[in-house]
């Protein structure tokens, strides 16, 4: 037992050799902010060049690189890593576990991470640039006619594929096995069950990329031919598996971003959450209905009509279980008794806006209106609605509530609420207008415009200069948090909040729970 | 229980709350009907209703949708924002502590069912009319390239009309320092015509990478997709102009490959099919001539300034491309000019021209790059020369 | 239960591992001949099948005619003159017609090409049997030289009575540089 009880080591190596679960989270969680500051870096490019009509600042070229680096880092460097972050954090202390179950694992998939992203950011310095057909890199675009950073980027993905994987096999592993004991299944937290579903998708769907950007590789460098029709192959193919990922991996994005609000809510309305049973059934159920939706990214590619009303019906069904989250999630504010801290403040503007999403995506289910909105601005508003209204509202949301447990301290609430309001009003001027040029005919991924859709445009480019200026507003509250915020030294930071993270000290010591928690056997669930 | 104050803060900001979804709903109910009156105008709000039947039907399914959206949203919100107003802390209430109604969950789990299949009924009704392609009264078959579009219309006999459109906005639009006309990126050289009435079945494919046809009003688009072919159609209730634009990333130019399409009467389309033909014929005719250095400088400045400008620059300074003033081919041997004009360089941006422009326009465009820029070659490319080299 | 080590979750780390094995080689041997499998049967893309169809004919239907329509283009890169010999042919279902196309090569290299066929309407791709095609194999053409490519198809006598017009089209890619020697040599 003797060296379970050192603290954490001193200087680089601390962090470098660390297998500590709450070492490694931070870093998961600093490295994300980085990342989601260079793709929102990215962002601001885009913005600034389609504030007005005609080229500007940048290159057609370069323009095709900024929204295809853009789309890789923030879905695959800032949001996904982030929430591998926050389960680092919070696994162990939510099932009453002392570490993950694969500590060294756990350190392997955090440091692989960062190489990934440096070489990434470097094809940028390459010749022929950075990788530049999309986030979604159809073939041919993204093989025959790559430039010489495809083989690069095909490198990172298989990169971070093996580390979202090692991620998940350690979170699945210590979900499954450390549970302390009387912590059943249906007792769980709901962010520890979105998790686990979660982390059962990256293993099903992680290797599927991992195979899509292999095969771009044998076509690019030993004359395969799964994408391209000269030898038999076809592009619609790399489609096809890219969705099979895709689509999933949408919801891989999501469900954390439910487990999170489902914790705060209930803790702000200062009742439990509504509906557990039926939050872990839907959770599963749009887990399984995500393998099954793919090609409603694909409806203008020329399926058999059959094919499209099977997607279309398909996706329509995932409102279901969707609309079941949410007025669960309601109904647990109804009759409550609501304080509005920033954390709750940004779960009901997820609660709002992800709704408005959700509509958005039902509207994009129909196969035939689709045939007008696909790959216009619409899309674009739609899935920012669910990406950034979304998970990442939901993961600020997060910051903002565990980060008083975390390093003992209190957030100044003040600079939070006008953190939220000056996110929530920015990415609605940014955003919302997206849905009206989109709708309009302007199509996604240009870089120039028509003259009827300038004022959108630049309304939308205000909103994002003024929503990315307002994330370092919440950087340095997070910092000044850390270094001079006002101690808390109560176990249970927020008087509504449940869950065994909240009976370790605050802030939470570098070992929890080496002796496992007694659970009440009375307690519904966490 | 509470003070005279509280009460009055409290019908304050009822009241505010009151107005604010008074003044929501108001602008919900006039949006789409602005948006109506301004179909493809300026800052419209709402998608086109279009000039086809099949687009009509797709619009009335979009605002069905969207008002379900609207009122299940209302709904929502409105028992949201009611918890709230009613249930804050502050307010002093204790919270219930219930936490499930089997009832209450099966119920909205089978009420939004029971709305999607509502939904379901006519979009499967509007997908299937999508889908029925026979019958049309004339084929056109339309090629994505990096970056225009190229329309051929498919007869059964007679001079086969086929032509590439190529986005007319000049660089100096594009780079600001010209004034942007009206139709700014939504211009192209040669539009693709089409006579109103008339079912027209378009068939799309590519020649490089993916790219996508997409006309709003016309309630079209399908992915263009090298070697294989899609189909889809159209029938225009109305003469105009529709414009359009490529919706599938495909590179550098993307952006600047615009769709236009002139649906005409029956009677001016069937002149303009014959006109085209003749200029066919004349084509033909041109590349038995012989022209003077002038005649070829005048034509291949044209030609450079459609097809070669975006990559080569206003003034062969290269871009994209390579400089073409004082470059080892425009000043070398003519062999390897028109190798490189006809068959494009493999795996380059540079395509092969061969089969995209005519003869007499090709041996313009290369006796303009050997004498414009600097390049005083003083040699002169017939289009026999061309023909000649094309035979091997 | 299979037990690899004593503490239980590397046992579940490894099946985890396995799952995604499993999961990477799923897309290689499952998705990829799924997918073609569902395009021949289902005719996604308009692909019809890469080998001559041998059934015996089961009589021609003179009670109605279909439409069918050539198109012949080339790939990027492909600087073949690339044509159909016929733009259109009208033909009762199950009776054998012929038609060719022809090609020049230009160049005064040898090349190969691969025609890549694509039936439109795609539901018709099934209906569409041809007992000898130039797309069957690579072709092969000496610089500077032409060639009739012969087509003989059939097309069935169950096609569904609303499909009026049949569009096929062959793409002409340039596969010199991923072709085999034998078919160079030939």
């Amino acid at each position: 037992m003797g060296d379970h009880h050192h603290g954490p080591a001193k200087g680089l190596s601390r962090w470098l050799f660390t297998t500590n679960h709450k070492d490694i989270g931070t870093m998961y969680l600093w490295f994300s902010f980085a990342m989601f500051l260079l793709g929102g870096t990215f962002a601001m490019i885009i913005r600034a060049e389609l504030f007005q009509p005609g080229m500007q600042l940048v290159e057609p070229a370069f323009f095709n690189q900024m929204t295809t680096l853009h789309g890789l880092v923030m879905v695959f460097g800032a949001i996904m890593p982030s929430f591998v972050g926050l389960a680092n954090w919070l696994i162990p202390m939510m099932i009453g576990a002392p570490d993950m179950a694969l500590p060294r694992l756990n350190n392997w998939s955090f440091w692989i991470l960062p190489p990934a992203f440096l070489l990434l950011a470097s094809t940028l310095f390459m010749e022929g640039g950075a990788p530049a057909a999309g986030w979604t890199f159809y073939a041919p675009l993204s093989t025959t006619y790559a430039g010489p950073s495809v083989t690069i980027f095909i490198f990172c993905i298989h990169i971070l594929g093996v580390s979202s994987i090692m991620g998940s096999i350690n979170i699945i592993a210590t979900v499954m096995n450390m549970r302390a004991p009387g912590m059943s299944y249906m007792k769980m937290p709901l962010f520890v069950w979105t998790w686990l579903i979660t982390a059962f998708l990256l293993v099903a769907v992680m290797p599927v990329l991992a195979g899509a950007v292999t095969m771009m590789l044998m076509d690019v460098h030993f004359g395969t031919s799964f994408f391209s029709a000269a030898g038999g192959g076809d592009p619609v193919l790399f489609q096809h598996i890219f969705w099979f990922f895709g689509h999933p991996e949408v919801y891989i994005i999501i469900l954390p971003a439910f487990g999170v609000v489902s914790q705060i809510i209930p803790a702000f309305s200062r009742k439990p959450l509504f509906g557990y049973d039926s939050m872990v059934y839907a959770t599963a159920a749009i887990a399984f209905l995500s393998f099954i939706v793919w090609a409603h990214h694909m409806y203008t590619v020329g399926m058999p009509v059959a094919g499209e009303l099977f997607f279309m019906y398909a996706t329509m069904l995932i409102a279901v279980p969707t609309g079941v989250k949410v007025f669960n999630w309601i109904t647990t504010m109804w009759r409550g008794a609501l304080t509005f801290e920033t954390p709750m403040l940004f779960c009901i503007g997820f609660l709002v806006l992800f709704t408005i999403g959700g509509f958005t995506g039902l509207m994009l289910s129909i196969a035939p209106a689709d045939f007008q909105y696909h790959d216009s601005y619409f899309v674009v508003a739609h899935f920012h609605y669910v990406m950034v209204a979304g998970a990442v509202f939901s993961m600020t949301a997060a910051v903002y509530f565990w980060l008083p447990k975390w390093c003992g301290k209190m957030y100044n609430e003040t600079m939070g609420k006008t953190h939220f309001w000056i996110s929530f009003i920015a990415f609605n001027v940014t955003f919302f207008p997206q849905h009206f040029v989109g709708l309009a005919g302007m199509p996604r991924r240009i870089p120039d415009y028509s003259l009827q859709f300038a004022d959108f445009n630049m309304m939308s480019s205000i909103g994002a200069f003024v929503y990315g200026a307002s994330q370092l507003l919440f950087l340095y509250n997070v910092i000044a948090t850390i270094v001079a915020g006002k101690p808390v030294s109560d176990d249970k930071v927020w008087d509504g909040a449940e869950g065994l993270e909240w009976t370790v000290a605050t802030p939470a010591p570098y070992h929890t729970f080496e002796v496992p928690p007694k659970i009440d056997p009375a307690h519904a669930h966490f | 229980m509470f003070s005279g104050l509280e009460l009055e803060n409290y019908s304050m900001s009822l009241n505010t709350f009151k107005r604010l979804l008074a003044f929501a709903a108001g602008v919900l109910v006039t949006l789409p009907g602005l948006a109506l009156a301004a179909g493809g105008e300026k800052n419209a709000l709402n998608m086109p209703v279009g000039v086809t039947d099949v687009g009509r039907s797709i619009f009335d399914l979009h605002m069905i949708i969207l008002w379900i959206c609207v009122a299940i949203g209302a709904l929502v919100f409105g028992v949201m924002f009611y918890s709230i107003i009613y249930h804050r802390k502050s307010r002093g209430v204790k919270p219930a502590q219930f936490h499930e109604s089997t009832k209450v969950e099966i119920a909205w789990t089978v009420v939004p069912f029971l709305i999607l299949i509502t939904m379901a009924v006519p979009a499967t009704s509007t997908l299937l009319d999508i889908y029925d392609f026979d019958d049309a009264d004339m084929d056109v078959l339309v090629t994505g390239y990096q970056w225009k579009w190229k329309y051929e219309y498919l007869a059964e006999d007679g001079e086969s009309v086929a032509f590439f459109s190529n986005l007319s906005t000049p660089q100096a639009e594009i780079y600001n320092t010209d004034g942007k006309n009206e139709n700014y990126l939504l211009e192209v050289d040669e539009p693709l015509v089409i006579p109103v009435d008339t079912k027209v079945r378009f068939l799309v494919t590519a020649n490089d990478v993916i790219h996508s046809w997409w006309v709003p009003e016309l309630a079209v688009k399908k992915d263009a997709i090298p070697g294989f072919i899609n189909e889809t159609w159209t029938r225009a209730n109305e003469i105009g102009t529709y414009r359009g634009q490529c919706a599938e990333l495909c590179g550098k130019d993307h952006g600047f490959m615009p769709i236009v399409v002139e649906v005409v009467s029956k009677e001016d389309y069937a002149a303009w099919l014959g006109e085209k033909q003749e200029q066919a014929a004349k084509v033909k005719e041109l590349m038995a001539q012989t022209f003077s250095l002038e005649e070829l400088m005048a034509r291949g400045k044209a030609v450079y300034e459609r097809n070669c400008l975006a990559c080569h620059g206003a003034r062969g300074e290269g871009g994209v491309g390579t400089a073409i003033a004082g470059s080892p081919i425009a000043t070398g041997e003519l062999g390897g000019h028109l190798e490189i004009g006809i068959n494009g360089v493999a795996g380059t941006a540079m395509q092969a021209f061969g089969g995209q422009l005519n003869d007499v326009d090709l041996a313009a465009v290369i006796t303009y790059q050997r004498n414009a820029f600097g390049n005083n070659m003083g040699d002169l490319v017939q289009p026999i020369d061309v023909f000649n080299y094309k035979q091997g | 239960m299979l037990r690899v080590s004593r503490n239980p979750a590397v046992d579940t780390a490894l099946k985890l591992v396995a799952t995604a094995v499993l999961m990477f080689s799923f897309v290689f041997v499952v998705m990829v001949p799924l997918y073609n499998v569902l395009c021949d049967a289902l005719g996604i893309n308009g692909k019809t099948s890469g080998q001559a169809y041998t059934a015996a004919p089961a009589g021609i239907d003179e009670s109605r005619e279909i439409t069918v329509q050539f198109i012949a283009r080339n790939n990027d890169g492909m600087p073949w003159a690339f044509n159909p010999g016929d733009r259109m042919l009208r033909v009762h279902p199950g009776a054998a017609t012929s038609t060719v196309f022809h090609a020049r090569n230009p160049l005064p290299k040898a090349m190969v090409a691969q025609a890549i066929p694509s039936v439109s309407p795609s539901r018709a791709a099934e209906y569409f049997h041809k007992t000898e095609c130039f797309c069957f194999n690579q072709q092969p053409l000496d610089g500077a030289s032409t060639a009739e490519m012969p087509l003989q198809f059939i097309v069935d006598r169950d096609l569904p009575r609303d499909i009026k017009t049949i569009t096929l089209s062959y793409t002409l890619f340039d596969v010199t540089d991923m072709a085999s020697d034998a078919v160079a040599a030939r």
